[in-house]
């Protein structure tokens, strides 16, 4: 330590400075109304675990999309044999498989029927039954996986947009693996509602009630072919019950939610009811009136996500595009079906794999108690430094300060997010961060008990024990960055804390504490270290 | 001030035999424990629901019991958090999971109501992990050990010799497999958490661990002549000092993080407490005396060649 190079005191400065500026805001708990505003103005993001809020983990069922294309091409099948006038016995789709077949009533039609389908339907494969009455499409893998990958694409989007209108600030929604979307919403006040919204696929279908068909028959089990047997709930005003009311419906959607364009909460002049209006896009509405003026004195079901609404008679037909679902709803429920409407259908179905909810008096409760053990904690190792080593226990506690500070700015620097175990892991830091202090401190005092001076004693021993310091604090951070590489949420946050604040109390430990030092000894001829 | 004499100078590696016998029946004791009870996997792994509530008057566990009896939800565990008016309750993974699991929370809020009077329950927090969710959890953690013990082997290998990162493997593994038998003993739920703070032990242990060995390494160049058991118990002796102070400031944030950290971390930070203990015991009485095991078979006589590499500075 012959003298003391003008940069490093200059680095130590510039370090704790713009470390403080960047901690301030979030160490005041806010930025203050005369902060400059060409400071920095971030503030620690705040984990779930400590404001509050919902996390999810959805699992999207994208096979589930590529059976609804299956389904999708039975249409386009008929319409290709129909033009094409091939005789056909009939076109299906077997639930939950990925293919349509053409059952056929002679071999020998086989091969047209072939030639005329691939000829308009692309990314199949065709595969003829041995007997050759019957021939099967199957949706091609590359095809299936890009249905697979939009689907869940299209759903981020869709769910994105339903949060964006529900109003949650800051939501975080990404995809994640190949079919996981992952929901953060801090700070929300009403999760179970989040979910519902989340949640629901909002497939809005029109099907022609079946007025022709038996349906006690139906319910005892005896189904017609091409009809389906649905539900809905109804309301009893009166008694106040829900009671469950069956429908026997044409399997066939005659009109489907996509080509709506709005949906809007109104209410019922009558009852003072919400009920949600829509409407629909011009080819939509083209359709809607064609269809009411097709069936008029018929019922048409409104079903959304195959329990049916309401199955009103059609009077008349019906331009313009508009229509209403009603049901009984309460208002909020009117509010939420009119934004998933609008936001539109999910291509899939979504489950929910893993939930975390955290309420917010939680999350109060776990940031003041986590800062208070951290007063606590760092407070018994600054008195301890400070009674066992004096003088250098003192500039030992600078470092650990510093430490902590600087910490906190990189964290919101890059924009980390503060958990309740990185504030654990902070609390532990602290414990450890003093380590390399003590390496040093012990090999001084080693130094001076062989007799050295003070200034050969300090070099000696910062040169000694920084060897040491790396090598345990690599092997640390080794660790830390297996925990970051594998862990999810909090642990991950635990882990970043970890990682960094072990880095930072390197510098600190290491360089800042020798620069104070030798700025203190500086031209001084010491007899004795405080030590 | 000083906590231990400099002058001190202890035979550690004499006491050696009564360490690994130590050391045996703490991992006897465990994996007994292991054997009959297995550990106790919170829902990040077993999968299930959990569902924290918070009573304005201490409520009585057993009406809670019989709500929850009414429900039918199966296996329910009932517990106090912290306080007597905050309650957990624990429902197994559900068979027939079509998303109603992910709706159980507020069926259980519902269902307290009645118990309580409106308004006075209030949701704290809800976790729901579904059963796949829990086992894939189950592998990464597992992982997360495997592999940050390979990094550490291969990394105390380079920087020392091939016999010290023995040493320091075993002494992890010693430490890992006694602070999950404790974790065992005491029925603490196995969570994500838990697995933080044991892969927090491992990095502790192990920066423990090296501090010792460095001072080994380093001593071995200077004292060429001596007996490696003497050796070691110098550079342990030296470091003593510093091994205390340091596991001692640590532990000293462990017990504020202990008494007033709040619930959420209390079995985290009781595990560390008990991690940073048994890895400050393993560095001085497993991982140095494996070292002098491995040279006994390896090399005969006091003449050890150290192939230490100098450090970057």
């Amino acid at each position: 330590m012959k003298q003391l190079p003008w940069w490093k005191p200059a680095v130590v400065l510039l370090v704790t400075l713009v470390s403080l500026l960047y901690s301030a805001p979030s160490l005041m708990g806010g930025v203050p109304s005369w902060w400059p505003s060409w400071l920095p103005r971030q503030v620690i993001a705040r984990g779930l675990d400590l404001q509050g809020g919902l996390y999810l983990l959805l699992h999207v069922e994208s096979a589930k999309a590529v059976e609804q294309a299956a389904e999708n091409m039975v249409d386009d099948v008929r319409a290709i044999m129909r033009k094409e006038k091939l005789r056909y016995r009939g076109v299906e789709h077997a639930g939950g498989t990925d293919g349509v077949v053409v059952k056929l009533s002679q071999a020998a039609d086989v091969e047209p029927v072939r030639k005329a389908l691939a000829a308009e339907i692309v990314n199949v494969a065709f595969a003829t039954a041995p007997d050759g009455l019957a021939l099967t499409l199957t949706i091609s893998e590359n095809s299936q996986k890009e249905i697979k990958s939009f689907a869940v694409e299209q759903s981020i989007q869709t769910i994105r947009s339903r949060i964006d209108q529900f109003g949650v600030a800051e939501p975080t929604i990404q995809k994640q693996g190949e079919d996981r979307i992952l929901v953060q919403l801090p700070g929300l006040k009403d999760p179970a509602r989040a979910k519902g919204l989340i949640g629901r696929t909002a497939r809005l279908e029109f099907k022609m009630v079946d007025e022709k068909g038996d349906l006690a028959g139906a319910i005892e089990g005896r189904i017609p072919p091409g009809d389906i047997l649905l539900y809905g709930e109804q309301f009893d005003r009166a008694s106040g019950k829900k009671t469950r009311q069956p429908y026997l419906l044409k399997k066939r959607t005659v009109l489907s939610g996509d080509l709506l364009t709005d949906a809007r909460v109104n209410f019922d002049s009558q009852f003072n009811e919400p009920y949600v209006s829509i409407s629909f896009n011009s080819q939509g509405g083209r359709k809607f009136g064609q269809l009411t003026g097709e069936h008029v004195g018929e019922r048409m079901a409104i079903v959304l996500d195959g329990t049916v609404y309401s199955a009103p008679v059609i009077r008349e037909r019906i331009d313009g595009g508009r229509a209403q679902i009603s049901g009984s709803f309460t208002t909020e429920e009117a509010h939420d079906l009119a934004i998933i409407l609008r936001a539109g259908a999910l291509p899939a179905p979504v489950t929910i794999m893993e939930e975390r909810t955290v309420g917010p008096t939680l999350g109060r409760d776990s940031i003041e108690q986590g800062l208070l053990s951290v007063l606590i904690g760092g407070a018994l190792v600054v008195l301890f430094m400070g009674i066992y080593y004096k003088g250098s226990g003192w500039l030992a506690n600078v470092a650990v300060v510093l430490n902590i500070v600087v910490l906190l700015a990189i964290l919101v620097w890059i924009q980390a997010t503060l958990t309740l175990p990185g504030i654990a892991g902070m609390v532990l830091l602290m414990g450890m961060s003093v380590d390399a202090n003590v390496l040093i401190f012990e090999r001084i005092r080693e130094e001076l008990r062989l007799g050295r001076t003070p200034l050969a004693a300090i070099d000696q021993g910062y040169d000694t024990a920084f060897v040491t310091i790396l090598d345990s604090n690599l092997t640390t951070l080794i660790t830390a960055l297996v925990l970051f590489q594998f862990g999810t949420g909090p642990v991950k946050g635990f882990a970043v804390t970890l990682s960094i604040g072990l880095i930072a109390s390197m510098f600190t430990a290491i360089f800042v504490t020798r620069v104070l030092l030798a700025m203190i000894v500086k031209n001084r001829r010491l007899k004795s270290l405080s030590i | 001030m000083e906590l231990i004499s400099s002058k001190i100078h202890l035979d550690f590696i004499r006491w050696r035999w009564a360490a690994f016998l130590v050391s045996g029946l703490m991992i006897v004791a465990s994996a007994i424990s292991l054997m009959l009870q297995g550990i106790n996997p919170g829902i990040d792994f077993a999968g299930g629901t959990l569902v924290q509530v918070r009573f304005v008057q201490p409520p009585q566990l057993h009406e809670i019991r019989a709500t929850m009896t009414r429900l039918g939800l199966g296996d329910v565990v009932i517990q106090e958090f912290g306080a007597r008016e905050e309650i957990i309750i624990r429902v197994e993974k559900q068979s027939d999971d079509g998303g109603k699991s992910s709706q159980l929370a507020e069926q259980i809020v519902k269902s307290l109501e009645p118990l309580a009077g409106q308004g006075n329950v209030e949701l704290r927090r809800v976790e729901f992990v579904g059963p796949q969710v829990g086992s894939e959890l189950a592998e990464q953690g597992a992982l997360a050990m495997v592999y940050s013990m390979v990094a550490i082997l291969i990394y105390v290998a380079w920087r020392f010799e091939l016999r010290f990162s023995y040493g320091a493997i075993l002494a992890l593994i010693h430490d890992t497999f006694v602070a999950v038998g404790l974790l065992s003993l005491l029925r603490i739920e196995f969570t994500l958490v838990i697995v933080a703070a044991i892969l927090t032990l491992v990095g502790y242990s192990i920066n423990d661990t090296i501090v010792v060995y460095d001072r080994i390494r380093e001593e071995m160049k200077r004292r060429k002549k001596q007996e490696l058991a003497e050796v070691i118990n110098i550079a342990i002796n030296q470091t003593l000092s510093r091994t205390i102070i340091t596991s001692g400031t640590v532990l000293l944030v462990l017990v504020a993080l202990f008494f007033f950290g709040g619930e959420v971390i209390h079995d985290f930070s009781l595990t560390l407490l008990f991690g940073i203990i048994v890895g400050t015991y393993s560095s001085i009485f497993v991982a140095s005396p494996i070292v002098l095991l491995f040279e006994k078979k390896g090399m005969k006589g006091g003449s050890t060649s150290v192939k230490a590499k100098e450090a970057v500075s």
